[in-house]
């Protein structure tokens, strides 16, 4: 555990609130590019945060995890999607379910929300995990504001990864946390599939639209 | 690790088996050409990793820092391991029968088998892992093998319903995750850096020097995270879907097995809360859960035209009054939850077993068009009988006596909650039976446009495990060994 000083502990904030920026900007978010555009933007802000604290921390795994966000999460996942969307020939705008002007504020409710919630209750716990955490966990709603209010398969997913975004920061600012490499592989899996699932089953094709409220239509048996 | 690792020689250790044999027989199975030989294989290995689990009760072995074995999770694994051989051979007449019918591709066969084993691996692995990150890892792996299960068939109902179940818990296990995070946290200060702040029989013993605060917001998002694997009312909805649009073994084993692995790590989280005496009771949270589940599932049983719809939706009704016992705690509860969790497991994969044979009969899944199955095929017709009248809950099975014992152990302590307790059961209980009338009895319909008559090979295969359930839940209903009695009361206080 290398010394914590004033210094590495106002980086690992300055990153993380970069992360959260990123968050909310994919709230507002209106064409479907600039979407995928500001979600590889926050995996990058997200690589840097891993690897402040694998250097901070002098856990050399954590780098691991920053190359996996790096590589995986702002090229290979936003570059796949994009392509998707271009193949597939996916609505280029995005439907939303609330209005942006309330979707901001709900963000900015959640955020209040997490820090009220988190701060106190770490008192125990050191600085530096303490604001990331309140940080990763308002990523956390933030991803999840995301996928209630947008209707697109695409942006789900989309809000998902913000989410699964939020989690990874949590885990590598909880300091030695083990597994954490194990972690990230085990959702990167779980992102590949959906892209493989979107591309394979051709939802597209099989439902004409990625809206998943047309999807409802199904829903169980009506008799 | 590496202290596993150095048993290895020996094979004295029979959890790498229980271990070893699925993830060795997914990875041969996905090589594997001819689909006859898989369904055997698949019987095999299942059989293995059974016998395997067996000997867990003569020879335990030590905790390591990856694997361990207590009294809890050993009764689950050993039920694990019986449902998954069972259905593997229900699966290997089920198989069988779809492919004469083409309704799955070679391709698609091979895949399902290997998945099949894959998933049995990853929820022994969720169930024996001393380690909380392990076991979210494996329970993660146990969703994504089983979407690709559900989505089996193809149709746009099966990719529809595969979606859905994806989303739903992989933001359900995203928060499970930020939920165990915060207990590291919490154990951090205490136990130190790494692994042993995240293994179950080290948290334990000093749970009671953690953060309560912390423990309160970790065990709300591990409520929410796991609770929507188990299917608690309002995070159920992937859970009739994918149920209803999978290949039927899966339904069996999704209901049977990976909905108790579930609760099971929410029940692992909750020892750690009661171990802490400055916490929040977990017990409310649970109990209004519950109670939500029962009530929901029980008025929607009453509108199903889907025949696996509405048994999935049973299987919501009796994961809530589990959840709702195990809310309740006491020794008496527990012990009704850990006794319901094992006849739900039996009794419902019994239900699906009969389910798949029928729906391939009749060749619908609605339920109008299925009548009159004790004339037309007697001996399935009167098994599905059994069965559904032990999972409504008629004595003298052994379900009715692990909802007598939460209801009278509910009446005993607080009788308010007891009346909308025994209100849900009666609502599920009234329509099941009038579903089962109007299935079981009256004139078979003319024509059945269905694959055709099973062989009598194949009605063997597919129902000796269907009886097997049965006979067992009878037994359980009206004797229970004294050495098991005493096992669950042990359980039952570990629980808290």
């Amino acid at each position: 555990m290398a010394e914590l000083s004033q210094f590495s502990y106002e980086v690992a904030h300055l990153i993380g609130a970069t992360v959260l920026m990123a968050g909310f900007q994919l709230l507002y978010q209106r064409r479907l590019f600039a979407v995928l555009n500001t979600f590889a933007f926050q995996a990058l802000a997200l690589a840097a945060a891993a690897a402040w604290q694998a250097h901070v921390q002098n856990a050399p795994h954590l780098y691991i995890t920053a190359a996996i966000a790096l590589v995986f999460k702002a090229i290979i996942v936003p570059g796949a999607l994009h392509w998707l969307v271009e193949k597939l020939g996916i609505h280029r705008s995005v439907e939303t379910a609330m209005s942006i002007g309330w979707t901001m504020m709900a963000g900015v409710a959640l955020v209040a929300l997490s820090i009220l919630l988190v701060l106190p209750v770490t008192a125990n716990a050191a600085a530096l995990t303490r604001e990331s955490l309140a940080l990763a966990m308002s990523v956390i709603l933030l991803g999840l504001l995301m996928m209630i209010t947008r209707r697109n398969a695409v942006t789900q997913v989309v809000g998902f990864m913000a989410l699964e975004n939020g989690l990874i920061l949590a885990a590598v600012s909880a300091k030695g946390m083990p597994l954490v490499v194990e972690i990230s592989i085990a959702f990167s899996v779980l992102v590949a599939m959906t892209l493989f699932g979107i591309f394979f089953f051709r939802i597209r094709e099989r439902f004409e639209t990625l809206d998943l409220n047309d999807l409802e239509t199904y829903r169980g048996d009506r008799q | 690790m590496m202290s596993v690792i150095a048993t290895l020689p020996g094979f004295e250790n029979p959890l790498l088996w229980i271990l070893g044999v699925p993830l060795g027989s997914a990875g041969f199975l996905v090589v594997l050409k001819s689909w006859r030989t898989a369904t055997w294989v698949n019987v095999g290995a299942s059989a293995v990793t059974f016998l395997s689990s067996l000997a867990l009760l003569e020879h335990r072995p030590a905790a390591t820092r990856l694997l361990f074995i207590d009294d809890f999770n050993v009764y689950l694994v050993v039920l694990t391991s019986f449902v998954g051989l069972t259905t593997a051979v229900f699966s290997a007449a089920y198989i069988a029968r779809e492919s004469e019918a083409q309704r799955l591709s070679d391709l698609h066969l091979r895949f399902y088998h290997s998945m099949y084993q894959a998933f049995l691996f990853t929820m022994l692995l969720a169930l024996t892992a001393n380690n909380t990150g392990v076991m979210w890892v494996a329970v993660e792996a146990a969703t994504l093998t089983t979407v690709l299960m559900v989505s089996l068939y193809r149709t746009r109902e099966a990719i529809e319903a595969a979606w859905k179940y994806f989303i739903l818990c992989s933001v359900g296990i995203g928060l499970a995750l930020f939920g165990t995070t915060l207990v590291y946290l919490a154990a951090q200060p205490v136990m130190g850096d790494g692994a042993d702040a995240m293994a179950w029989t080290l948290l334990v013993k000093r749970a009671h020097d953690f953060q309560p605060d912390l423990l309160n917001l970790a065990f709300v998002f591990v409520l929410v995270g796991y609770g929507t694997k188990v299917g608690l009312a309002p995070l159920h909805s992937w859970l009739p879907d994918a149920h209803a649009e999978g290949p039927t073994p899966i339904s069996a084993v999704l209901s049977g097995l990976l909905l108790n692995v579930a609760l099971y790590a929410l029940l692992r989280f909750k020892m750690l809360m009661s171990a802490n005496p400055h916490t929040l009771t977990p017990g409310p949270l649970m109990i209004m859960m519950g109670l939500s589940s029962l009530f929901l599932a029980a008025f929607m049983l009453y509108r199903r035209g889907d025949i696996k719809r509405l048994f999935a939706y049973s299987s919501i009704e009796h994961m809530g009054v589990i959840t709702f016992a195990f809310g309740m705690g006491g020794a008496l509860a527990n012990f009704a939850g850990l006794m319901h969790m094992t006849m739900h497991s039996l009794t419902k994969s019994a239900i699906f077993f009969a389910v798949g044979i029928i729906s391939q009969n009749a060749g619908t899944k609605r339920i109008a068009d299925i009548r009159g199955l004790t004339s037309s095929h007697p001996v399935l017709g009167w098994g599905f009988v059994l069965a559904v009248l032990a999972i409504a809950g008629l004595p003298p099975m052994g379900v009715f006596m692990s909802e007598f014992l939460v209801l009278s152990s509910t009446f005993a302590r607080a009788p308010l909650l007891a009346i909308p307790l025994a209100l849900g059961l009666l609502l599920a209980f009234g329509a099941l039976v009038s579903r089962l009338q109007m299935m079981a009895f009256g004139e078979p319909p003319p024509q059945q446009h269905g694959h055709g008559e099973a062989s009598a090979v194949s009605n063997i295969l597919a129902l000796t495990p269907l009886w097997v359930h049965m006979l067992l839940v009878l037994v359980a209903g009206l004797y229970l060994p004294r050495e098991l009695v005493a096992w669950f009361q042990a359980v039952a206080r570990v629980l808290g």
